[in-house]
């Protein structure tokens, strides 16, 4: 399949991106990696008459850390945050889901900029954003905002992101040393029915987690009952309550049925994956089990 | 809209500087194969999931079938057919030729170049990650065995 036409534009900085989408409106994609984006136009579900390539706008790549927080360009991709000594460094879990993205190829052009702005539901990063606790630098002509990742999808390819506002970087938190975060994924597709993201971060002594669920709605939601039904439960009496916890909440998810499966086995997934990347992020090793 | 603008690509291919004048909109497939003439990059699932199209650009896997002609501007693009060099098969090659790592050979392209770009990144991987790095390469003939043979002969 082919895209309809369109006219391409390469800016060299970002105020002759924002005069491009002054200019041309509705009428202008921002395009990054391109392997959500073309996949669309090829598909012709989406048109533009204008692409504009942020991928030679200075500034937007790389890796730094900074005031306690790894700071990745938004234009970085997946590929290159797979094997980025700081991410692997201070946090290893995103590393390691930057590496089990769809395949070697998507991973080399898709970005994560491009990732979270296009808003796909079946992604692997939001949920694990969300759960580290990541916010999104937004910047306009007039300046910069910063929002939750917790807040900047809002549903199936829609975030709060303004049209003339570029995603430049993605800030994570460096987790406390005491902290482990992990993620588990399953779909029979390259994309995930279902992806749950854990972390474990003990406060003062005390067992805490932040459980996120991703892919199963239009954005990653909050596992609030498990967290709280966790909370405080010492790691060797987690059997006790983790299944049940991660069972009613799963019943609770706003899922439906489509290509990736029926809303019952997504949910199903739910449980099973909330239980093992718990497991995962507080040190327990796997056990063998039939899903 | 305004009149659409053609764009002069200059870029490294298969170790030779070309110029190319192209829509935006051509994807980098069709400018190989049907611009420059080079068929061994092949069209097959055409969403980024089998690897057929697969070409290196600046020694990394890509999609050709997904990704702008435009993108290649000022690049450096490896086709299937930049491997071998002066008429020798290269390392790869050769032991996909020594373990029969083919059966059809419509993947076949895709596969050396994907095994390339690992050796490029990786060049001592271990089995699961040779298993991990060519898992988006698919072989319809389902020849995987061969393949990682081949693939961990070079190791």
């Amino acid at each position: 399949m082919l895209p309809h036409r369109f006219q391409y534009h390469r800016p060299h900085n970002l105020d002759q991106v924002f005069e491009l989408i002054d200019r041309y409106g509705d009428d202008a994609a921002l395009y990054a990696g391109g392997t959500e984006l073309l996949l669309a136009l090829k598909a012709r579900v989406l048109r533009y008459e204008h692409l504009v390539d942020l991928k030679r706008v200075p500034g937007l790549k790389g890796v730094r850390e900074s005031d306690g927080q790894v700071v990745i360009g938004a234009l970085s991709s997946h590929f290159s945050l797979a094997t980025d000594p700081i991410v692997k460094r201070l946090v290893p879990a995103y590393a390691a889901l930057s590496d089990n993205i769809a395949n070697i190829r998507v991973r080399v052009s898709g970005t994560i900029g491009g990732n979270l702005c296009f808003a796909e539901p079946h992604a692997d990063p939001p949920a694990m954003l969300a759960a580290l606790g990541a916010s999104l630098t937004l910047r306009g002509r007039n300046g910069e905002r910063s929002v939750a990742m917790a807040d900047f999808i809002e549903g199936e390819f829609t975030t709060v992101r303004e049209p003339a506002e570029v995603l430049t970087e993605v800030r994570i938190p460096v987790p406390a040393v005491s902290a482990r975060f992990a993620y588990c994924s399953f779909g029979h597709l390259e994309r995930p029915a279902v992806g749950i993201a854990a972390g474990y971060c003990p406060e003062r002594g005390m067992p805490r987690y932040r459980i996120w669920a991703g892919a199963i709605a239009g954005q990653p939601i909050r596992l609030q009952s498990v967290e709280n039904a966790l909370a405080g439960v010492p790691i060797e009496n987690l059997g006790d309550v983790l299944a049940d916890a991660a069972s009613s909440a799963a019943q609770q998810l706003p899922a439906h049925d489509n290509l990736q499966g029926s809303a019952d086995y997504k949910r199903h997934l739910a449980a099973v994956l909330t239980r093992r990347a718990v497991e995962q992020a507080a040190g327990l090793p796997p056990r063998k089990e039939a899903a | 809209m305004d009149a659409i603008e053609r764009m002069r690509l200059s870029f490294t291919l298969n170790g030779r500087a070309v110029e190319v004048d192209v829509e935006p909109s051509d994807l980098l497939i069709d400018v190989l194969r049907d611009r420059l003439g080079l068929k061994g990059t092949k069209r097959s699932c055409d969403v980024e999931v089998c690897g057929a199209c697969t070409v290196l650009v600046n020694g990394l896997p890509v999609s050709s079938c997904t990704t702008l002609a435009a993108d290649a501007d000022g690049q450096t693009v490896l086709t299937i057919e930049g491997v071998a060099q002066g008429g020798h098969l290269d390392r790869v090659q050769r032991a996909f030729v020594e373990h029969a790592g083919m059966q059809c050979g419509f993947c076949t392209p895709g596969m050396v170049l994907a095994t390339t770009a690992l050796l490029n990144v990786n060049p001592k991987p271990d089995e699961a990650e040779i298993r991990h790095f060519l898992r988006g390469n698919i072989c319809r003939c389902t020849g995987y065995i061969k393949i990682l043979e081949a693939v961990k002969s070079l190791v």
